[in-house]
């Protein structure tokens, strides 16, 4: 809870340009002592822009930080985090091999006269992981641990360096209900402890429930800045996207035709050759969305890289239509009509050095219009591409903007409109709206909605059950590689599926 | 530092300005080694600037080195967009030369066709040679350096094989190989330098390149290997093909420099006492060139230019030229270390602009 009304952190007029971009257009921004405050926008608003300056990570071309009262220039994380901030980016900077303790005091590592002091590490690492109640095991290697492990890691690894400002971006993007439910527990307790923690978010529930205060982003600019109590999730909602935003998704049953895709007996191994899928059969049907619940690593990720040719199976055998597809390459696969949205959009959706207009051609860069024989078609190319930004509101300076200079959210609609471009018989999605601003999530919502009623077959896997619950017409729910229950959507409650998801038995039903 | 790398408003020119300031850097500190050796520098540099352009024999042997450095040059960047580091640009190059030296001395067949398949015997050859590591690395996962480097050597004492026993030119006193038919050489322009054709060969390779990096699905899979294979296999392509494919064509591009300084300068093949160099100076050249089919025809004239340019300051002004080596490599290290460039360029800047008047705020499309 916020203590008095002591300032800690204050920018001022802050502006960012970026070539034909302006991420932050004179913002003001103030942080108080032991306060949440909430940051919020639509995609490319400039959040994590305004966050990555006052880490040092860019320089402004206009403005004025103060930290303190005291005007500060803040030209690299070195300068930050002698200032007190901290920084835990959406995509985790640890290094797998290294143990929790290494990782946490790396770069100030306690010594014994040139050796690395293991003991007192331990020591250090156990006394702050005490003191603010964030439980991790020392000795635990990265690589071994969970993504919500892995982000206490990141904070644990901030306060060590003694924060006073913690910075999260999109924390709970990548975690589970469950985690979420944790990390909320954690920045109360280290605001109640005086930390000053900006949290960036997209979901509105989440800023109702932990902020003290919140800031709006629009275009580069503060829209205001406000109590949660003072408003509401639809007030909240159009201060962000500038239009009223439909909260809930209104949709029609569906009307399933015959079976497009069919697995039987199918076990796969993981990357670290564990089984990750244990006999799985399962289908859908044309006109329908299956939607997979579960808990993050229990296969799911797996199963869709088994649908799409990236990972062979070890038993049974996977249809499409009436054709076997398992043992083919993602190219043929693809050629076949099914489309992909991966969950890693940095690590497999995207080429971030590509321009755009050549990453919403992936996949089909080798047929028409795109290529007449081994000739690209540039400007077959282009217009595709200009398409798309149109549709799906895509956030750049042009077609021939580099990937990695889109803003999180942005990136994220350049490989779903790529995949629902394609207009597939099959549609495997995971995680598609991870990182979407509500406007957008509501499109794309929509959007693989009109697929399934144009008659494609939709496989949605999704660690949000909210979603999952809006769109899927049957959901089926994976634990340890199995599928442990097979429900109609209106059969099922969300705790029926949180208990199964969790590892509690039920019977399948249809 | 990666993350605090800023977007380039003006890329290209800032590039070239990078690079302006990397060679004026060497040039400075190469001429403080010809103070060292008791020469003056300027004297040094204008022998050096008329030994590599004053008149049209000089400028026509300037020419002769850049030729196959453009091609050595072109070979590694294209490796380089697929993430390869082709080291062995030297040995594809040896193999082509023996080649060409030995179909070039064929006989009976028609002149233009006789250079055409002596060009052609050279670049399958260099490819052979560069599919071998692209071959290893998509099947085995072993990496090209360590075995283009090893695929090097053996290039070197085969060459040394085939020169000194079956291909010696009799009566067999010298280790060389007979001179090639007149059919088989390439013509040379600007006499009496040894300028040839090979150059609008280079030239032409290095379009073809770019065609085929920036127009061709095929440039497009390789580049999408190089920056993320992961990605790239997402998108159904081939990675392992890829990879292959990309070392056959690298090593080709080697192999047609090779011919090229068989057919257009030395028509035989001399057994060599050390590696000849065209392949390790072209990873300068590609670096200097930004990897860029382009780029690399830049550097490899600059390179060109410095290695001939030396020879005759050598002569005429009397300064060692192993300095020019130093100059060399002295842009070498320049380059490869521009984020100190570029930094020091950034500290310069860093005045505080304001929003213009009337400048579209949000995006701009
Ligand atoms: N390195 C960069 N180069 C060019 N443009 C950039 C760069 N980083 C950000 N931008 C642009 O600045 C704008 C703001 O980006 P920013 O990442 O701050 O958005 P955001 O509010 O965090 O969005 P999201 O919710 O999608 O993460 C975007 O239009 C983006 O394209
Ligand atoms: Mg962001």
């Amino acid at each position: 809870m916020p203590d008095g009304t002591q300032t800690v952190v204050e920018m001022r007029g802050i502006v960012k340009r970026f070539p034909g971009v302006v991420a932050n257009a004179g913002v003001d921004f103030e942080l108080r002592r032991g306060e949440v405050h909430a940051l919020l926008g639509e995609n490319g608003a400039g959040k994590t822009t305004l966050m990555k300056i006052l880490y040092g990570l860019c320089l402004p071309d206009a403005g004025e930080i103060r930290v303190h009262g005291r005007p500060v220039r803040i030209d690299g994380p070195r300068r930050a985090i002698a200032l007190g901030i901290g920084m835990v980016h959406q995509h985790f900077m640890l290094i797998p091999p290294f143990t929790v303790a290494e990782n946490i005091v790396l770069g100030l590592e306690p010594r014994r006269g040139p050796a690395f002091d293991l003991s007192r590490a331990r020591a250090e690492v156990a006394a702050i992981s005490e003191r603010y109640g964030l439980q991790v095991d020392p000795d635990a290697r990265i690589e071994t641990i969970s993504l919500g492990m892995q982000q206490r890691v990141e904070i644990l690894k901030a306060l060590y360096r003694q924060a006073d400002v913690l910075i999260l971006d999109e924390p709970t993007a990548v975690l589970t209900p469950q985690e979420v439910g944790e990390l909320v527990e954690i920045i109360r307790r280290l605001a109640a402890s005086g930390k000053s923690i900006v949290f960036i978010t997209h979901k509105l529930r989440e800023v109702m429930s932990v902020a003290d205060r919140v800031t709006v982003l629009r275009r580069g600019e503060r829209i205001g800045t406000l109590r949660p109590a003072e408003t509401t999730l639809e007030e909240l909602a159009r201060m962000m996207v500038g239009r009223e935003v439909a909260l809930e998704l209104t949709k029609e049953p569906a009307t399933p035709d015959g079976e497009v895709l069919r697995l039987r007996d199918v076990s796969a191994l993981n990357d670290r050759h564990l089984p990750a899928l244990r006999r799985v059969s399962l289908s859908v049907r044309a006109g329908e969305i299956l939607g997979i619940a579960g808990v993050e690593g229990n296969g799911q990720a797996e199963l869709v890289e088994v649908i799409a040719g990236l990972r062979p199976i070890t038993t049974g055998e996977i249809f499409l239509g009436d054709r076997r597809i398992d043992g083919l390459g993602p190219r043929r696969i693809h050629e076949l009509g099914v489309a992909y949205v991966p969950e890693d959009r940095q690590r497999r959706g995207l080429i971030l050095d590509f321009s755009l207009a050549e990453n919403l051609i992936l996949v089909e860069h080798r047929r028409r219009p795109f290529a007449r024989g081994p000739a690209l078609d540039r400007v077959a190319i282009h217009r595709h591409a200009e398409r798309l930004i149109a549709e799906y509101d895509i956030r750049a300076a042009g077609t021939g903007s580099k990937a990695g200079a889109l803003s999180g959210g942005n990136q994220q609609k350049v490989v779903v409109a790529r995949a629902l471009a394609s207009r597939p018989r099959l549609l495997l999605v995971s995680q598609p709206t991870r990182g979407l601003d509500v406007g957008a999530t509501e499109f794309v919502h929509r959007r693989i909605l009109t697929e399934r009623d144009r008659g494609a077959a939709v496989l949605l896997v999704s660690l949000e059950l909210d979603e999952l619950l809006a769109l899927s017409d049957r959901i089926a729910v994976i634990y340890e590689g199995e599928i442990v229950g097979l429900f109609a959507r209106d059969e099922v409650s969300e705790d029926e599926l949180g208990l199964l998801m969790a590892g509690g038995r039920a019977k399948a039903r249809r | 530092m990666l993350a605090l790398k800023r977007i380039r408003t003006k890329p290209f020119w800032r590039e070239i300005a990078l690079i302006g300031l990397a060679i004026s850097s060497a040039l400075i500190i190469g001429g403080v080694f010809v103070v060292i050796s008791g020469h003056d520098p300027l004297r040094a540099y204008l022998a050096l600037i008329r030994g590599a352009f004053w008149g049209w024999y000089n400028f026509g042997e300037t020419l002769v080195y850049t030729t196959p450095l453009i091609l050595t040059g072109l070979s590694i960047a294209l490796a380089y967009r697929c993430g390869l580091f082709n080291i062995g640009a030297e040995g594809q190059l040896i193999v082509a030369m023996v080649t060409s030296a030995w179909i070039g001395t064929w006989s009976g067949i028609p002149a233009g066709l006789h250079a055409l398949l002596t060009l052609l015997g050279g670049m399958v050859a260099g490819g052979l040679w560069g599919a071998i590591p692209g071959l290893l690395k998509a099947k085995t996962g072993a990496h090209e350096v360590i075995n283009t480097i090893m695929l090097n050597y053996l290039a070197l004492y085969l060459s040394h094989y085939l020169v000194t026993k079956p291909l010696i030119a009799p009566p067999g006193m010298a280790p060389v190989t007979r001179t090639i038919a007149r059919g088989a050489m390439l013509p040379q322009f600007l006499p009496p330098s040894r300028a040839n054709l090979g150059l609008l060969i280079a030239l032409l390779a290095c379009l073809g390149v770019y065609l085929l990096l920036w127009r061709t699905t095929w440039g497009y899979e390789i580049r999408a290997v190089g920056l993320n294979q992961e990605a790239a296999r997402y998108g159904g392509i081939k990675v392992a093909r890829i990879i292959v494919m990309t070392m056959a064509i690298s090593g080709g591009l080697a192999g047609l420099a090779g011919a090229v300084v068989i057919q257009g300068v030395q028509h035989k093949f001399f057994d060599l006492f050390a590696f000849p160099g065209y392949g390790f100076d072209g990873i300068a050249v590609a670096l200097l060139g930004r990897n860029h089919p382009f780029g690399v025809i830049f550097g490899a004239l600059l390179f060109g230019a410095l290695s001939n340019g030396a020879l005759q300051m050598q002569s005429a002004a009397g300064v060692p030229k192993e300095i020019i080596g130093v100059v060399q490599g002295t842009i070498i290290l320049f380059v490869a270390t521009e984020e100190a460039f570029r930094w020091f360029l950034r500290s310069r800047r860093r005045k505080h602009s304001v929003l213009k008047e009337g400048e579209k705020v949000g995006v701009s499309v």
